[in-house]
């Protein structure tokens, strides 16, 4: 116990070794906070829910914060619907049963740039005449522009940048730019202030009733910015770190545990079982790692847990037997093990008890240093496109950018977001391990 | 070789005499060597893989592949052929089952598994890895082996030239660095050594980020420009433009804690007392460095380094998807989305090989430099 305590005060002296703790902490505590926040259930459902869940975010969005190093401001979505606004919903009703639903939605544009596509989701119910409306804009300088005249199903939309026939009306640019242009000019500049959206709606039955959503898509989202399927980055951000640290932590813990017991054992008997070992440990280093966990991923399960038993597996008889073995050879050869052996232990007490205790001080720094990467196999085989279907990862969201192009298409947040967290993990670990190495290991200090 | 390895400056005095008895014999002694390590490596990918054979057949996955794909090939050519035509459907129906099951005996599927996996084995080794399902070879072949075999050259021009690259530029600042222990650049060496957690790839990400997104100077991937060059001189200028980046890359993520572990070495041995005695005889650092701090270390150094490549043959796959690099690590990526099995298969066969080629070339390389393989004293380590 002591001797921990003197190792932790030792450890803080240097400044790396603090630096990577207090970033492993901050890991943990995204962890923690991220399995209480979002719980797994729901994490897989929003991310491999699709627009139904995500239709108010737009594409391809950058981070809301990236606006504040920029002088021109991007806009962000507005989104207006009259259930949460009753106030903007006006009914008349006449006395032959029909009625005539009015909305009018007032918001503020007051961003630099126009925005990335304009919708207006519609619901409505009724038994056999379908309810008709008229949508028009009402702009700052009080110009009224009319945008199309339709009826409308139980569920639809009406998407107004992709309306041609508009496109042509307002003089060829998309809808999304003209409409929020200041008239004639050059070059386009983004006309400021209070849009009224009206939709005067017309229904021909008692009883039927129509409602409207209107969504004004912005070109930033979030704090993570959003994919190519409208879903918010964050929660694949969020929900990679418990599965990197866990996916990290237990290959590491399972391969150097065991590749320890397999070196203590071989060096004990010694003979024909450590040659044995040996073969089999050069064997181990001839066969492609990645390519047969690749097989495994393609031919059986792509799930995380057979992956982790796999890269356990195959990492039992790994390269770091040589190094333990190496140094049980010096072990095997201390006075208190011949005590041990003069009084009668038990091979396993000896290997168990007393060989692999004395080796734990070394253990750990190379097992932190493990960790990463592990962490850094599973991205790689979630960008091979191997990762687990169902998790929502770092690996994965690097590969659905490369997939969609963000480096060409220049959307870097997507790649930047997961690919700084995966550095600060490799680099919280790694250097927590040098410098743990540098305390428990005293012979390389003095080098 | 002989006259070359005796050329090689020998560790300190004392071996001196050592030398002039072990002359004539040392070629024996590395052929010999040579020898048993040829013959311990190729049982030993001979064992791997038909560990590779039985984990792709686990669960008859290959089988079941197998036979659906016979079926296919039946049904294709009853379906092509115009005089089966109008048979009646119950005839049709039993003659194909008949085709398939002669079919299926003549590939052998109605032996038991283990009769079955030497075949198996042989046809791995023979690299005879049977017929693509979907890809084919840029000449049209649709035989695995065509398509590896033609993949195979661009993997080995990358990879060989950035690991000598890397081999080079380590020894080279490991042995500056270990000559200024304690300076500022060590200690920022000592710094930058936990960036090598990071694999290959994710440094490519970054620098096709930043020098082909950002700055525009290089390609974001593939191996020349399209169309290709006419002559072969802008040919080669061209590859060497493309090879930039993922040979950087590779560099990056392995150089740092390469260069420290190796400066540590370096760091050991110059305390040596030996060491000392050069100082004291007034030799030049020069000399010092490579008689005596070199020339002992080397061994170590090149087992470090096997154990480097092998980490970086692994990392191949990804790090040539990201940069397209019409290698056989992307070749396995697109296999994989195409479902090719046999493409699949084929390529861990051809990565086995590789790695067992590293090893021994190594191994060769580790009898030439380590005195204690020619002059036969005790044996080697491995």
């Amino acid at each position: 116990m002591r001797s921990i305590i003197n190792g932790f005060r030792e450890l803080i002296q240097y400044p790396s070794a603090v630096v990577g703790l207090v970033m492993v902490l901050g890991l943990v505590t995204i962890s923690i906070y991220t399995i209480i926040t979002i719980p797994y259930s729901q994490a897989i459902r929003l991310w491999r829910s699709g627009e139904d869940q995500w239709y108010r975010n737009p594409k391809y969005a950058m981070p809301v914060w990236t606006n504040w190093f920029r002088a021109q401001k991007l806009p962000e979505t507005i989104a207006i619907n009259a259930d949460e606004h009753p106030e903007y919903k006006i009914i008349e009703t006449n006395a032959n049963g029909s009625s005539s639903i009015n909305f009018e939605f007032p918001f503020e544009y007051n961003f630099d740039t126009f925005p990335d596509e304009l919708t207006i989701f519609f619901t409505s119910s009724f038994k056999e005449k379908a309810p008709f409306v008229a949508v028009s804009l009402i702009t700052p300088d009080e110009r009224q522009i009319r945008l199309m005249n339709f009826s409308i199903t139980t569920k639809g939309s009406y998407r107004i940048s992709q309306d041609k026939n508009l496109e042509k009306k307002l003089g060829g640019k998309p809808p999304q730019q003209s409409l929020f242009t200041v008239p004639k000019s050059d070059p386009a500049q983004v006309l400021k202030g209070k849009y009224l959206l009206q939709i005067e709606g017309a229904t021909f039955e008692p009883g039927s009733d129509i409602n409207a959503e209107f969504v004004a898509y912005g070109q930033l989202s979030g704090w993570a910015g959003t994919d190519h399927l409208r879903r918010d980055l964050m929660i694949a951000l969020l929900w990679g770190t418990p599965v990197a640290l866990a996916f990290g932590l237990l290959a590491a813990v399972g391969t150097s545990l065991t590749q320890m017991i397999i070196a203590a054992t071989s060096t004990w008997f010694g003979g024909w079982i450590d040659q044995l070992i040996q073969r089999v440990t050069e064997i181990n280093l001839v066969l492609p790692f990645l390519p047969i966990l690749i097989m495994i991923g393609v031919f059986y399960s792509r799930s995380i847990f057979v992956i982790l038993g796999a890269v356990i597996i195959l990492s039992i008889f790994g390269a770091g037997i040589k190094t333990y073995r190496a140094v049980f050879m010096q072990t095997k050869e201390s006075p208190y093990i011949e005590a041990a052996r003069a009084y009668g232990a038990s091979n396993t007490r000896i290997i168990f008890s007393y060989m692999i205790p004395r080796i734990i001080p070394m253990l750990i720094p190379q097992f932190i240093v493990l960790i990463p990467s592990f962490v850094f196999l599973e991205a790689s085989l979630a960008v091979l496109g191997l990762g687990d279907p169902t998790l929502p990862t770092w690996g994965k969201i690097i590969d659905d950018a490369r997939a969609n192009g963000a480096l060409f298409q220049g959307w870097y947040y997507w790649v930047l977001e997961p690919s700084a967290l995966l550095m600060i993990t490799g680099l919280a670990f790694s250097m927590l391990g040098f410098a743990l190495d540098r305390v428990f290991n005293p012979r390389l200090r003095s080098q | 070789m002989t006259e070359a390895n005796l050329s090689l400056p020998l560790g300190a005095g004392l071996q001196e005499e050592k030398k002039a008895k072990a002359g004539s014999s040392a070629f024996v002694r590395v052929a010999k060597y040579t020898g048993v390590r040829i013959l311990s490596l190729s049982i030993t990918v001979l064992i791997g893989l038909y560990l590779t054979i039985i984990i792709a057949n686990m669960g008859g996955y290959v089988d079941v592949i197998r036979r659906a794909q016979i079926r296919e090939d039946v049904m294709q050519r009853m379906a092509n052929n115009p005089a089966l035509r109008i048979m009646d459907p119950e005839v049709k129906r039993a003659k194909i089952d008949e085709i398939i099951a002669i079919q299926e005996q003549r590939y052998g599927m109605d032996r038991p598994f283990i009769t079955r996996s030497a075949t198996y084995l042989t046809n791995a080794v023979t690299l005879d890895l049977g017929y693509a399902l979907k890809m084919n070879s840029n000449s049209g072949s649709k035989s695995v082996r065509n398509i590896l075999l033609e993949r195979l050259p661009p993997t080995l021009l990358l990879f060989a030239s950035s690991d000598i690259i890397l081999f080079f530029l380590a020894l080279f600042f490991a042995l500056v660095l270990s000559r200024q222990y304690g300076s500022i650049s060590d200690k920022i060496l000592i710094t930058l050594t936990p960036l090598s957690s990071a694999p290959g790839w994710f440094y490519g990400i970054f620098l096709i980020l930043i020098f082909a997104s950002v700055f525009k100077i290089l390609p974001f991937g593939g191996m020349v420009d399209a169309p290709p060059p006419p002559s072969l001189i802008l040919y080669i200028v061209s590859l060497f433009k493309h090879m930039i980046l993922p040979v950087l890359a590779m560099t990056l993520s392995q150089i740092f804690l390469q260069v420290f572990s190796w400066r540590t070495f370096f760091l050991i041995y110059s305390s040596e007392d030996y060491v000392d005695m050069a100082k004291a005889k007034g030799l030049t650092s020069r000399e010092i460095e490579r008689k005596y701090i070199l020339r002992p270390t080397l061994p170590t150094i090149i087992t470090s380094f096997a154990l480097l490549l092998i980490v970086t043959w692994t990392g191949a796959p990804i790090l040539e998807t990201i940069f397209n690099w019409p290698g056989l690590g992307r070749t396995l990526f697109q296999a994989v989305g195409f479902f090719d099995t046999p493409v699949i298969i084929g390529e861990t066969v051809i990565y086995s090989y590789l790695l067992a080629l590293t090893v021994f070339l190594l191994d060769f390389i580790y009898a030439l430099v380590d005195p204690r393989v020619k002059i036969g004293g005790e044996k080697s380590g491995t």
